[in-house]
């Protein structure tokens, strides 16, 4: 068996050739994710990294189904993609609580509308909310959370529906340095005890490769993929790693990487005026 | 001055710590008048009633000492001696209900009517199209202007009053909703996609509950306007309620009466207010306003 064929034997989700135009108000369009080509594997938590701009939302948004592609195309689980579903999950930078629901609440609103009977969705929920620690604060409202605790609250509400695939846009991207090493470690030990394929995409290059079993590189806009490099830190992994030699190494690689194309927009940027 | 500075620095100020002290009032006055940073309760309290006592000291000074005759400004005294006559006639109670009735009735008709359409313009941009160009051009005529086609219309009564108030809130209300819920966020929306939701439900479940805080702000600043249409439509062919009470009470030159008639409004204004405040508060606990 060559190495590919054992590649897509596992391969969850593929995007095949993705590329995103955006119509201009006057004409014209911005291409903003250009002929991409990426594949996540099962239980697998891939992290895209890429210059602020580069596309890294849009390319998520159309594998969660709500920008559709100009041509390419995503594949979950040798299905095509073709509208949003309960079976992508995904946790957005900006705060998507619903103001008006608890933290029960909101957790249990894809297992409701999945039409499970009450008793079991509050048991779903429950186990969501022990899960990213926030027992306790089942009752609060939004209006009463810290950031970080909304942002645990709404990766609670993406898992509780079960989803084959986490998508993360940036989730941390707003909250302070201190929260934010907080929230990541939280997320490697949700994702030790739940071993959900994850797509996260991030600016922040140190995020990255803690978190990732890959990191994709992207290209300043139109956003292709530029470099993919493994992480072979071992896991279960803490923020203890960040010390080490290993971690350095392959923060270094992927800072190699990324600086070339943040040069490029700054250049582009200077001869745009 | 050194003093200023660290002042700056550290917001606020060190109350007694400073090297030239100064009058207890000026750093009250200093400490009230910071832009956007809160009060005491008892410095608001104090604001509440420097202001009130204020008007009440100048109305008490004009009227009681001769300054302006009674005939434009009755006493306070006056006043309450007209507003028992007018109690114990019964007339003042006919009157205040009148006006409620009609501005309760054309308000909650334009709210019912308002409110959906207002979410639907706000959120589909096929129905923006549909409405906007009508209400924005509608909105610019005067309600006071539309009165003689309505009577023609309707005739004179109460419907053609329910009519002036719909007519006044239900445009401006349109566009305010509107407003309110163009300004949801997307990104609550495709939230509720990526959890399974379908159009409908995004509809139901999130956009509406969204909008609430914002709609029922929007119903009380027009339940006020309200009562500016109510009086422009009881002041003409009117034979009860508020407006026809101080219009009437001026064919008469019963100033005193007049100032009962604005007292009540007011006051029913602000009971109003104070209503959907609280109302707000009992049924969106959830609310950021809050
Ligand atoms: N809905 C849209 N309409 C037009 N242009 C868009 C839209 N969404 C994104 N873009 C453009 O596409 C490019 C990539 O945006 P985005 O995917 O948000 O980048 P990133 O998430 O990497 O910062 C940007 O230049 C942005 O202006
Ligand atoms: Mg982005």
């Amino acid at each position: 068996m060559t190495d590919d064929a054992l590649m897509n034997d596992t391969a969850k989700l593929i995007l095949r050739d993705l590329t995103v135009a955006f119509q201009r108000r006057r004409g014209g369009s911005v291409v903003a994710v250009d002929s991409l080509d990426l594949t996540v594997h099962d239980e697998e938590f891939v992290c895209i990294v890429g210059p602020s701009g580069c596309g890294k939302s849009t390319m998520l948004r159309v594998v969660a189904g709500l920008t559709r592609p100009s041509s390419g195309e995503v594949v979950l689980d040798g299905i095509q993609v073709s509208g949003p579903g309960a079976d992508r999950g995904m946790v957005f930078q900006s705060y998507t609580l619903f103001p008006w629901l608890t933290v029960e609440g909101n957790v249990e609103f894809g297992p409701r509308l999945s039409g499970h009977p009450p008793e079991l969705c509050t048991r779903i929920a429950k186990r969501y909310i022990d899960l990213v620690g926030l027992s306790g604060f089942e009752h609060s409202y939004p209006k009463e959370l810290s950031g970080g605790m909304m942002q645990r609250a709404a990766i609670a509400r993406a898992l509780a529906n079960d989803p084959e695939i986490l998508l993360m846009d940036e989730p941390f991207g707003a909250l302070d340095a201190q929260t934010r090493t907080l929230m990541q470690e939280l997320l490697l030990s949700v994702w030790e005890q739940t071993h959900k394929t994850v797509l996260f995409v991030t600016h922040d290059i140190e995020e990255a490769v803690l978190l990732a079993d890959r990191v994709y590189v992207m290209t300043a806009r139109p956003g292709r993929i530029k470099r993919e490099i493994k992480v072979s830190l071992p896991r279960p992994r803490t923020v203890g790693v960040l010390d080490s030699e290993e971690f350095l190494h392959f923060r270094r690689e992927v800072h190699q990487s990324i600086r070339e194309e943040s040069l490029k927009v700054l250049a582009a940027r200077e001869d745009g005026g | 001055m050194p003093d200023r500075n660290l002042q700056a620095n550290t917001r606020r100020p060190a109350p007694r710590a400073q090297t030239r002290p100064r009058s207890r009032i000026v750093s009250a006055l200093d400490d009230a008048l910071r832009p956007h940073e809160p009060v005491s309760r008892r410095t608001y309290l104090s604001g509440v009633i420097l202001s009130t006592a204020v008007i009440a000291f100048v109305w008490i000074l004009l009227s009681y000492g001769g300054i302006v005759p009674p005939l434009f400004l009755p006493s306070p005294s006056d006043v309450v001696r007209a507003a028992v006559a007018l109690f114990r006639e019964g007339s003042l109670l006919i009157h205040a209900r009148a006006s409620l009735s009609v501005i309760v009735t054309g308000w909650a008709l334009a709210v019912v009517a308002a409110v959906p359409l207002g979410i639907l313009m706000g959120t589909l941009k096929f129905v923006e199209a549909l409405v906007e160009p009508v209400v924005d051009f509608v909105r610019y005529l005067p309600v006071s202007a539309m009165i003689p086609l309505l009577i023609l219309y309707i005739g004179i009564g109460t419907a053609e009053k329910v009519a002036v108030i719909f007519i006044g809130t239900f445009f401006q209300l349109v566009l305010l909703v509107a407003d309110v819920s163009a300004n949801v966020s997307k990104d609550l929306l495709d939230s509720a996609y990526t959890l399974g939701a379908k159009r409908g439900t995004v509809f139901s479940r999130v956009l509406v509950p969204a909008t609430l805080p914002g709609v029922m702000d929007n119903l009380r600043i027009t339940m006020g306007w309200a009562w500016t249409y109510l009086i422009v439509a009881e002041l003409v062919a009117s034979d009860r309620g508020l407006g026809y009470l101080i219009l009437d009470s001026m064919r008469g030159l019963y100033t005193d009466r007049i100032f009962v008639g604005l007292f009540v409004i007011g006051l029913l204004g602000l009971g109003f207010d104070i209503i959907f405040k609280q109302l707000h508060r009992i049924l969106l606990p959830w609310s950021p306003k809050i």
